[in-house]
């Protein structure tokens, strides 16, 4: 009972915080409006007195400039550089912290009348009133249906959303690996939740039942230790060699490979094709300027025709290969579509190849969907721009692909040949830039 | 309070006619405060993981509220937040911030302290039946260096660049250049800082479990006898003490390289225009130690929880723990190829593949002893006597999230899938069930289990139901939607979903996670209320309120300093006794000799002594109508 009577005069306690907490958002609401109102009031007030009684108009307007102060202050307490309108805001926060008040209310209440509800079955003589216990072991019944009607919901609604369609080669490897894995592991979450959730409801305890006593069976662990090991290991020797395909290409694919190098940085790519001789020129970060932002030593003759393009463009059926790289921070390399990805790593070179199988055009048919690009993405966080680290892709036929690269400039242009030169000159004439270009040719 | 006195048995007289005004002289500080005494410390560690919990929770929901309507404006959010939240609207840099010290203090201040700290400081001597931690002034210190730590990470959101933003996991190079994001300022030297007390608390407190459990098990706790909880936490123990100090010298480095103008980290980088001079370092250094510890990390986290539920479950279940062995050699597997996995956070790191191949390798064997641990409980409840208390609710919980969050866990431990599902949405779904959901459920439950033990009342059982099942459900809602996204190749830890036209289909499935991310943090109101009314008002609880073997409900309901008013109980048999044909009751206490339950043992009891074979074989003889009772049974 004096249990009771505390809780009572704690939930009257916490009732008055919880209103004078609300009580003061509000008395800020209201005194500020009222203010305002009585201001404004004034204001007309005097307007009128001045047109009637044509009084100066200094004693009526010294009070609405004075209320005027004060409200500002008033505001300015609660939130300094506040808009005017956010005492709305305060409302309406305030309006949810009542209802969620209410709502806690509303449950304290339920719990009370279950007690009285109780204690009552009680007094009438009823051994076990009423077994939340056991409800329990319902409601797991209840929530394994709902359950699984709400993963069977998401695999059919939320599963189509996701990209189904693989746009590479080894895209489909994986697809079908991962169909493989998902098929079992459902198998699995079904059953094993099936079992937990139907055991807690046929086996809900009561006084009278007493457990089955069963320490331990053998034979049966063994068969559960034996039977996801050797799934696991079909999986991994699955996924093993997939993993080998898709990262180990033979040495001929790699030189038939059209090389793309794609640098990272805060927040875009920097896309360098190789041009005809399918070799990227050096580059050293050292010699990167505002004008060579990507550091190309231009001495090196494979640099000469390579190309700095805007989006990356490559041709359908023919392995790419990509060279991945960073100026500042880690970056990833992540195209959904074509399931690649590669970490961009400043300092360190990496790889990846595949083998694009579809075109723009033919994705956007297969998608429905004719405003539809492939997407380069960034998926390693990188900074405030992280979300938005974007580049296009685009897979053409081999001709298309032979047309516009046709068309890309070289970075090697006439204002570099002459840059270059000048700095030639400049080391000539015996310059210590010699010392620095031969550290960079090192 | 002098620990150096604790086993004498002498002093602990003394303890019977209350240690407040015994020749102790405790007093405030000592008892609340600098208190040495390890079930204090547990109450300190586990309160100020709440705290830190609803912090960090407190930050997803800022998060979520950007994920879920990234194009209006919360006016008060910039009352409160100031500049971080200009217009009403987080920054994307704030945003990183959050993400990141949400992660940080869930993992670290939240799971491992909160969780390891909390039950394996309560637990250990209690259930082994010992006086007090074997150093309970390092174990203080191991309190109050974590609360230094917390201290620290809460003050880098008082930085005028803000917390550490680089995720969870640092990698430099955007956590060694301010340049790079304006939180590897002075908030990630905070973080580092923190770090380094938060490690230095883990490694005393880790020591400390570990020498307690190897030298101080009362008389009869042989290994085997111990509960899961303690084999838990043992090998928890034994993770940590191999594992963080490598996150230290990872952490040390870092230091260096970002103070000292060292290259461990750096190398080739061009940052705002600007040639830095590092040379010959790789941030796939830092990924190679930080997941050193890492991956060990979420072990460390899961297996405390695991522990807890074997021991909740088997006793609400009125049911011996099924292959109790299995589950100890499934936990020294865990244990042991925790450290040889690290490599699958690394597959699309520009790591050597072939070294990715075997990373694959050994993650997917870890999915075995899981396995087995799934299936072990599974059993266990069958055939049960199930009483659902709030604790066993949350233990059922546990093992729904962690099956759901393992079997995701086999996509991404195969390398081959992993290229795809690397760093998206799918990652964050899947850690967020097994490790977050997992762990937390694992964590709460405990203290709806042993709280009567901590503060000798019983927390209101209709809240922990609505507690549980609006978590439960919420985590759900919350998670699950979060595997598809990821599928669709939405990467994690962006700001907004609305730069892409792809991902624009998931702007409304995000506002519906944010509802049921308030939903879920809202029913979290119900769990703090039940927990700190019920500290002061709750229902007296008797000794033993859940009928439970183990040896810390034989201690009285009244604490004292040294556990036990006598002599330490002396332990007979296992502690999952439940159900056992032919015993009167449906439990069994661990300090109940074979010779008063006669009616009720079994050869396999008395692990071949043929004395105590041979007694018992009289007593059926003398008997025989007591053992036709158990076989009835």
């Amino acid at each position: 009972m004096g249990l009771r009577k505390i809780f009572k005069i704690r939930s009257i306690l916490s009732c008055l915080i919880a209103i004078t907490l609300i009580g003061n958002g509000f008395q800020i609401y209201a005194q500020s409006k009222d203010s305002t109102v009585v201001s404004t009031t004034t204001a007309v007030d005097s307007a009128t007195t001045k047109a009637v009684a044509g009084t100066s108009l200094l004693p009526a307007s010294k009070p609405l400039i004075s209320t005027d102060v004060d409200t500002t202050k008033r505001v300015s307490y609660t939130a300094a550089p506040a808009a005017p309108d956010l005492t709305k805001e305060y409302k309406s926060a305030g309006y949810y912290f009542l209802m969620f008040f209410l709502f806690c209310v509303f449950i304290g209440i339920i719990g009370k009348i279950l007690k009285v509800y109780e204690i009552s079955r009680t007094i009438q003589g009823s051994k076990q009133p009423v077994d939340l216990r056991k409800i329990q072991g319902v409601l797991f019944a209840f929530a394994l249906v709902l359950g699984l009607y709400g993963v069977y919901w998401s695999y059919s609604v939320q599963g189509p959303m996701y990209r189904m369609v693989s746009a590479s080669v080894h895209g489909d490897q994986i697809d079908f690996m991962f169909d493989i894995t998902l098929w079992i592991t459902t198998v699995v979450f079904v059953l094993t939740h099936i079992a937990l959730f139907g055991f807690s409801f046929k086996y809900r305890g009561s006084v009278e039942k007493k457990a089955y006593f069963y320490p331990h069976n053998n034979a049966v662990e063994r068969i559960w230790t034996i039977v996801p090991a050797f799934v696991l290991t079909v999986l991994v020797v699955f996924g093993f060699f997939t993993w080998r395909s898709i990262t180990n290409p033979s040495a001929a694919d790699q030189k038939r490979a059209l090389l793309v190098e794609v640098r990272g940085e805060q927040f875009k790519w920097n896309i360098r094709y190789s041009g005809a001789d399918n070799q990227i020129g050096l580059s050293s970060y050292k010699l990167i300027t505002p004008t060579n932002g990507l550091g190309i030593d231009f001495k090196d003759r494979k640099s000469w025709d390579d190309k700095l393009v805007g989006e990356i463009v490559i041709p359908v059926n023919r392995p790419v290969r990509f060279q991945v790289g960073s100026k500042d921070v880690l970056h990833s390399f992540y195209l959904p579509d074509f399931r690649v990805q590669m970490n961009a790593v400043p300092g360190m070179a990496t790889f990846f190849q595949f083998i694009p199988k579809l075109t723009t055009a033919q994705i956007r048919e297969k998608r429905n969907d004719p405003k539809y690009n492939y997407t380069l993405l960034c998926a390693k966080i990188c900074g405030a721009g992280h979300y938005n680290m974007q580049a296009k892709v685009i897979v053409v036929t081999e001709r298309e692909y032979a047309e516009w690269v046709a068309k890309q400039p070289l970075m090697y242009n006439d204002d570099v040949k002459k840059e270059l030169q000048m700095a030639d000159q400049k080391s000539a004439a015996g310059n210590n830039k010699v010392a620095l270009n031969t550290n960079i040719n090192r | 309070m002098a620990s150096t006195a604790i086993h004498d048995s002498a002093v602990l007289h003394h303890h019977d006619q209350g240690h407040d005004q015994g020749h102790h002289k405790e007093n405030f500080i000592t008892k609340y405060i600098f208190s040495q005494d390890h079930k204090m410390i547990s109450k300190q560690f586990l309160i100020t993981g709440i705290i830190m919990g609803v912090i960090a929770m407190g930050l997803s929901v800022l998060f979520r509220l950007q994920l879920g309507w990234p194009d209006k404006s919360f006016p008060l959010l910039e009352t409160f937040l100031g500049s971080w939240a200009e217009g009403g609207r987080i920054k994307p840099d704030f945003y990183l911030a959050l993400v990141t010290i949400h992660g940080t203090m869930m993992v670290f201040f939240v799971l491992t302290a909160g969780l390891s700290g909390t039950f394996s400081n309560l637990l250990i001597p209690l259930q082994l039946g010992a006086r007090d931690m074997a150093s309970p002034f390092l174990n203080m210190l191991s309190y109050w260096f974590f609360f230094t730590a917390c201290v620290i990470m809460m003050a880098s959101f008082f930085t005028a660049t803000g917390p550490a933003s680089a995720g969870w996991t640092v990698y430099p190079p955007l956590s060694a250049l301010p340049k790079a994001i304006s939180g590897s300022g002075i908030g990630m030297t905070l973080w580092l800082i923190s770090m380094t007390f938060f490690i230095a608390s883990s490694m005393i407190g880790a020591l400390n479990y570990i020498s307690t459990v190897l030298n101080m098990r009362t008389k009869g706790m042989d290994m085997w006898k111990m509960p899961l909880t303690i084999w838990a936490f043992f090998l928890t123990a034994i993770i940590g003490v191999l594992s963080f100090p490598v996150l230290v010298s990872a952490v040390v480095l870092l230091i260096f390289d970002r103070s000292f103008g060292t290259s461990f980290y750096l190398s080739d980088i061009v940052i705002a225009g600007q040639v830095l001079p590092n040379q010959g370092g790789s941030p796939i250094l830092w990924e190679h130690l930080f997941w050193f510890l890492g991956h060990p990390e979420v072990y460390i986290v899961i297996m405390p929880a695991l522990g807890i539920t074997s021991e909740v479950i088997a006793t609400n279940s009125r049911k011996p723990i099924f292959g109790y062995h299995a589950m100890v050699y499934s936990l020294i597997g865990i244990t042991v190829l925790s450290f040889i996995v690290w490599g699958h956070h690394m597959f699309v790191t520009g790591m050597n593949p072939f070294l990715g191949g075997v990373f694959m390798i050994t993650t997917l064997i870890i999915a075995v002893p899981s396995a087995v641990k799934t299936f072990n409980y599974l059993a266990t409840l069958w055939r049960g006597n199930i009483r659902f208390t709030p604790a066993m609710l949350f233990a059922i919980g546990l093992v729904s999230f962690f099956i759901s969050g393992g079997l995701t866990g086999i996509f991404l431990g195969n390398a081959a899938l992993d290229i795809n599902l690397h760093d998206t949405y799918f990652v964050v779904a899947h850690f967020h069930l097994v490790m977050g959901s997992a762990a937390i459920f694992g964590m709460l439950c405990g203290v709806y289990h042993w709280f009567p033990k901590m503060f000798g009342r019983l927390m209101d059982e209709k809240l922990g139901y609505l507690h549980f099942w609006l978590t439960f459900i919420g985590a759900y809602l919350v998670f699950f939607p979060m595997h598809f996204m990821g599928l669709d190749g939405v990467p994690r830890r962006y700001y907004a979903f609305t730069e892409f036209e792809f991902m624009k289909e998931w702007l409304t499935v995000n506002t519906f996670i944010t509802w049921a991310a308030i939903l879920s943090a809202l029913a979290q109101v119900a769990f703090l209320w039940n927990f700190f009314y019920s500290i002061f008002y709750g229902k007296k609880a008797s000794q033993n309120p859940w009928q439970s073997n183990t040896l810390e409900w034989t201690t009285p309901v009244e604490h004292l300093h040294g556990n036990w008013p006598g002599e330490i109980p002396t332990v007979y048999r296992w502690p999952y006794d439940y159900s056992k044909p032919g015993h009167s009751e449906d439990f069994i206490p661990q300090t109940t000799p074979f010779s008063q339950t006669m009616s009720s043992n079994m050869p396999h009891d008395f692990e071949g002594n043929p004395e105590a074979e041979r007694i018992q074989e009289d007593w059926i003889k003398n008997n025989p109508n007591a053992r036709k009772a158990t076989e009835e049974v």
